[in-house]
């Protein structure tokens, strides 16, 4: 293929009728294959239904006025429900389920008219930082595949790292859209928690799930997001506001110093010992990048966000112990083959449907809300979530985005944490504050470490401020090639 | 605060899991390990603090009065792993 | 009747009741399911309500209201920021694994209920009232032919048509003091949730479901222990069963032993109560603000729509049938047993040519005695009762203005209800009573029925002078040996000879005109 395999590639030569839908369609779902057993990017690889949205796209883009996504391959994170197909969130508790409705994004992605080639692998529910955690085995990175894409939206990274999508849903919980997208060379966006509805969305810890997206570069990402934010009334946390058209705000023209005027706070936090050498080398060339570009760093604080790994690590599982109460082998999904009376069959299904991970977290959401626990645990840590989410409105009344690395080192092999759970959740220390607070992040491609693995850049912005985080991303891709960079092996 | 064994066992009753004897006491250990990172928390002084449940200080959306959904049982229930006569199927239930 | 709170001398029942109403909204209190009772199984249970992975609660602004308007009506506070909170635990009719239910902070706190009592109306204080939602069946007999053969003994049937329900909890103070306060306080709890329109208020498809909380203790003592006894579906089983409950632990007491608190299940069959196995286990419900549902906020506009829509309240009515209808406390109480009740007395009343003490003392009589022995018997809701309010003032006027006697009126009425009733059921109002079952003010189509009906009867009273002495004149000459008696001095013969004009008359003379013309006769000629 010699169009762009990227959002904006494909959604220009589809329009102009250079290729088709049927055309991008094939070509992807060929990579996907491809890629498949090196990779295992994916749980669902949907042929049928990819080409026959593949050819009803071409039949809109054939008579004009086709939507701006029309006919653009994209893959979805198996967390998001998917009508007739299965949606297993990586779970042997769901292998066998399929979807009886659309979530509201995935919906919201199929009217913009994107031709759905599969699901993708994850950790299980979504718990993870590695993608280690998932019924149907681990994601390789693309870039080793001896090591781990990151987690818990693994197979959306790699998937995109990769090029077998232009883009891919995921889901950010405590940093499971960024951080992999950090270890796979790509970019990848929380929004705002409430611009997309998590309706459909399975859900892990609900005051933090957030639906994003993972893409090659941050244009990519404005035209996807643009396609699936929006209100939605089945979500009671879903924000009733008008559409930012992010993509509209990139490709306004800008001068030499596009990024004039921008004040990145620097917090010392995230700058101190812990961070790999490589990944501060990487992130303090990017920021010298950032101010060739006109924005300016000033020195800011977050004297609580030290906090941020313990306050999630109370908060979500605390409501992923409730969350996942629902998986009781009556209604839906596996069931034990044998069991005694009706408690046996609930704690036999749920200790053969549940992985080792999933298992660790409903035991520590249990304990700390438990009778005697609640206000040591829970409730201390809400108070803590809200001094966290105080330092964070102080510091961004101080400056625009907040600038640092995504993750304190880049992707480590495959295996190595398995037995050290908290050594994993310690990975999580830069990415968490976003979900704890509801702020919006991005993460992009800013280097590679001394093996060849991509670092990436997180920047956090003031709520529903989108716009400022992915102008400031697309300036610096414009400047730079990070994100452009493909793994040998694949295609561009 | 460190769980022991016994309390690994009171948990995962009341989160209907049933345990692997051989992995208890390592599974112990491991949310001991968790626990003490946790514990961090507990010397913070938040005396006056507001608990903070959801992501942003908002108040619920509400929606009207009114039905909006059909009958979807043959769908729903296609999933399901006992069913009959449009009933889910359990194990006896006491009172 | 109180017995409990007698059943022994120096022990005092203190009792608590802990209500569920549904409330009557369209939908289900966070999904847009139907909440209509006798489904099929399963086919009112949305994905919402079967917990399907992925969905989410929105609540239901209608049931919000409800519960605004009881926490205005009941004068409790509204809480302007309430939150909803998960009460984790594992159970087939639960298919979340956890019940959305306010928790910390309810909608509703305080307020009181006015029972009447034996010394008057008694306030019952009100802790709170949340909002909640219901869990769906689990049904154990009666099920589905292909259910049972799948299932067998040994298995239950989950039907969660139910499941997400709106309820509003209403939680009492323990100021009960007897079974009877208990169930007085239930069924006045029962008309003022259906009075405000809030609730249905069907007991048998369980729309009012009430659990007590029952301990006792020696006069003066400090509280004593308390069981929760659950599964009480009628008035009359809250009442034996705390009955039954408040001497088991006296006996219990006085046998040395004390009381565990624990939850009981009354078994109506066996007029007893148990300890509910599936509830021993000590419960850690793990409760926490739902993630899903940020502050349920409610504004000052808000509470102002609905307390502007309230209803006059029973208790602003029952003073005031007291204080301008000079109605007794008593009547007043019946009166207002319900809304549709105390709407017919009032539209009856209204009717009425003259608004008098004397005439409300009818309507009130009237309302109490025949037109709720009729529906009794023929067990007809009162909106659509045979014999509408106007017609019932008309009948009554005909009465107070003589042209018919009270006995007569009874024949008149009953005819009127029974006709309209077998026109309705045979779908074919007959002309007579066309227009009868109409509700409003007395109109001369009604008039000219009643009257037209008196005709066709034959009950309009002779009140004519010349007629009646006719018929005076005639007793008088056949019954000299009583005549005679009287003049004796036997008072009483007097009677004996109105008895004899009456019969005369076939029941239809004036009796006040007849004893009148009566007494000057036998004085003149005496």
């Amino acid at each position: 293929m010699t169009e762009p395999f990227t959002v904006a590639g494909l959604a220009a030569a589809l329009h102009a009728r250079r290729i088709s839908s049927v055309e991008a369609t094939q070509e992807s779902l060929a990579r996907i294959e491809a890629a498949q057993p090196a990779l295992n990017a994916f749980v669902t690889i949907d042929h049928e239904g990819a080409l026959a949205a593949a050819r009803a796209a071409d039949v809109t883009l054939a008579r004009g006025a086709a939507p701006p996504l029309a006919g653009v391959p994209l893959a979805h994170k198996d967390v998001l429900m998917t009508a007739g197909l299965p949606t297993t969130c990586a779970s042997r508790m769901l292998a066998d389920y399929v979807a009886p409705y659309d979530a509201h994004v995935v919906a919201r992605l199929r009217d913009a008219g994107t031709t759905l080639v599969g699901k993708t692998n994850m950790d299980e529910f979504a718990m993870g930082s590695s993608n280690e955690n998932s019924h149907f085995g681990p994601v390789g990175n693309p870039w080793n595949a001896a090591r781990i894409p990151g987690g818990s939206s693994g197979g959306s990274a790699a998937a995109v790292a990769a090029r077998l999508v232009p883009a891919a849903t995921g889901t950010d919980t405590g940093g499971s859209v960024r951080q992999p997208a950090a270890m796979c060379g790509v970019t990848g966006i929380k929004p705002t928690y409430g611009l997309c509805s998590r309706y459909g969305l399975v859900a892990f810890a609900s005051s933090f799930d957030t639906p994003g997206v993972l893409a090659q570069n941050a244009e990519d990402c404005a035209l996807v997001l643009d396609a699936m934010a929006g209100h939605d009334a089945r979500d009671a946390t879903s924000v009733d506001r008008a559409p930012a058209d992010f993509t509209r705000l990139l490709r306004r023209g800008a001068g030499a110093r596009p990024l004039a005027g921008l004040r990145i706070g620097l917090p010392r936090e995230y700058f101190d010992a812990g961070v790999a050498p490589d990944v501060a080398k990487a992130v303090e060339a990017a920021l010298a990048e950032l101010r060739a570009l006109g924005g300016e760093t000033v020195a800011i604080e977050l004297p609580t966000v030290g906090h941020a790994i313990p306050v999630y690590y109370v908060l979500a599982p605390a409501e992923a112990s409730s969350n996942l109460s629902r998986f009781d082998g009556v209604r839906y999904g596996h069931r034990a083959a044998a069991y005694a009376d009706l408690d046996d069959l609930y704690c036999r299904t749920r200790a053969e449907g549940f992985g080792p991970e999933v298992k660790r977290r409903i035991l520590i959401g249990t304990y700390v809300l438990s009778r005697g626990y609640y206000d040591a645990y829970y409730l201390k840590a809400q108070q803590v979530r809200r001094l966290i989410s105080q330092d964070f409105a102080h510091a961004l009344a101080r400056c625009d985005v907040i600038a640092g690395p995504t993750t304190p080192a880049a992707a480590f092999a495959l295996g190595t944490r398995v037995a050290d759970p908290l050594a994993m959740y310690l990975g999580d220390i830069f990415t968490v504050a976003a979900n704890l607070t509801g702020l919006p992040a991005i993460s992009i491609p800013c280097g590679f470490d001394a093996d060849g693995l991509p670092i990436g850049m997180q920047l956090q912005g003031r709520h529903f401020d989108e716009a400022t985080l992915l102008d400031a991303a697309h300036r610096f891709q414009r400047a730079t090639d990070w994100h452009r960079l493909v793994p040998s092996g694949y295609g561009r | 605060m460190s769980p022991g064994i016994d309390e690994v066992r009171r948990l995962a009753k009341l989160a209907r899991i049933a345990l692997d004897e051989g992995h208890t006491s390592a599974l112990a250990s491991e949310l001991d390990a968790i626990l003490g990172m946790i514990d961090r928390l507990l010397a913070i002084d938040t005396a006056g603090i507001a608990p903070m449940a959801h992501a942003h200080d908002t108040v619920v959306a509400l929606r009207d009065d009114a039905v909006t959904e059909g009958d979807q049982r043959e769908l729903f229930q296609q999933a399901a792993p006992a069913v009959a006569g449009g009933l889910y199927l359990v194990p006896k239930v006491i009172e | 009747m109180s017995r409990a709170g007698h059943a022994r001398i120096g022990w005092e029942v203190v009792v608590g009741i802990e209500t569920h109403v549904q409330l009557s909204t369209a939908s289900k209190m966070f999904s847009g399911a139907s909440t209509a009772f006798g489904a099929a199984p399963n086919v009112n249970a949305c994905a919402v309500d079967l917990a399907l992975p992925g969905v989410l609660p929105v609540p239901n602004r209608g049931a919000i209201e409800r519960a605004l308007a009881f926490g205005l009506a009941i004068g409790g506070t509204i809480n302007r920021e309430s939150v909803f909170a998960r009460k984790n635990y594992f159970y087939p009719d639960l298919p979340k694994g956890y019940q959305i239910s306010q928790y910390e902070r309810p909608i509703v706190t305080g307020g009181a209920l006015s029972i009447a009592s034996d010394d008057g109306e008694r306030s019952i204080r009100l802790t709170r009232a949340h909002l909640e939602e219901d869990a769906g069946k689990s049904l154990h007999e009666g099920l589905p032919q292909e259910a049972e053969a799948a299932v067998g003994r040994d298995g239950s049937g989950i039907d969660l048509n139910r499941a997400g329900t709106p309820l509003l909890e209403i939680v009492s103070e323990p100021d009960l003091r007897s079974a009877a306060e208990a169930a007085a306080y239930a069924r006045r709890l029962h008309a003022f949730v259906t009075w405000i329109g809030i609730c249905d208020g069907n007991l048998q498809e369980g729309s009012f479901r009430c659990d007590a909380n029952v301990s006792v203790r020696r006069e003066g003592a400090p509280l004593g222990t308390r069981c929760e006894i659950k599964n009480l579906n009628s008035f009359r089983f809250l009442e034996l069963a705390i009955d039954y409950e408040a001497r088991r632990q006296i006996e219990l007491i006085e046998d040395g032993g004390s009381v565990r608190q624990e939850t009981r299940l009354y078994d109506a069959g066996r007029n007893e109560t148990r300890p509910m196995r599936s509830k021993e286990d000590a419960q850690d419900y793990r409760y926490f603000p739902d993630p899903d549902l940020p502050p349920l906020a409610i504004d000052e506009d808000w509470i102002e729509r609905v307390r502007t829509s309230l209803p006059e309240l029973p208790d602003a009515v029952r003073a005031r049938l007291v204080t301008e209808h000079g109605i007794t406390h008593y009547d007043a109480q019946q009166l207002t047993a319900s809304r549709e009740l105390a709407e017919y007395y009032e539209r009856a009343a209204a009717a009425l040519p003259a608004h008098d003490a004397a005439g409300f003392k009818l309507v009130a009589n009237w309302v109490l005695g025949e037109f709720s022995a009729a529906r009794n018997r023929d067990d007809v809701p009162i909106e659509r009762a045979p014999v509408a309010p106007a017609l019932l003032a008309d009948i009554l006027r005909h009465v107070t203005d003589g042209t018919i006697s009270v006995s007569a009126a009874k024949t008149l009425f009953n005819e009127m209800w029974n006709a309209a009733l077998r026109g309705a059921t045979a779908g074919n109002v007959i002309g007579i009573v066309s227009g009868l079952v109409e509700t409003g003010s007395a109109t001369a189509s009604t008039s000219s029925s009643v009257d037209a009906m008196i005709e066709s009867l034959g009950l309009r009273q002779v009140s004519d002078v010349g007629e009646l002495e006719a018929l005076v004149d005639a007793v008088i000459a056949a019954q000299s040996a009583v005549v005679a008696e009287f003049r004796g001095g036997r008072e009483k013969a007097f009677n004996a000879l109105v008895g004899q004009v009456m019969k005369a008359s076939r029941g239809k003379a004036n009796p006040g005109r007849v004893s009148a013309l009566l007494k000057a006769k036998l004085e003149r000629s005496g």
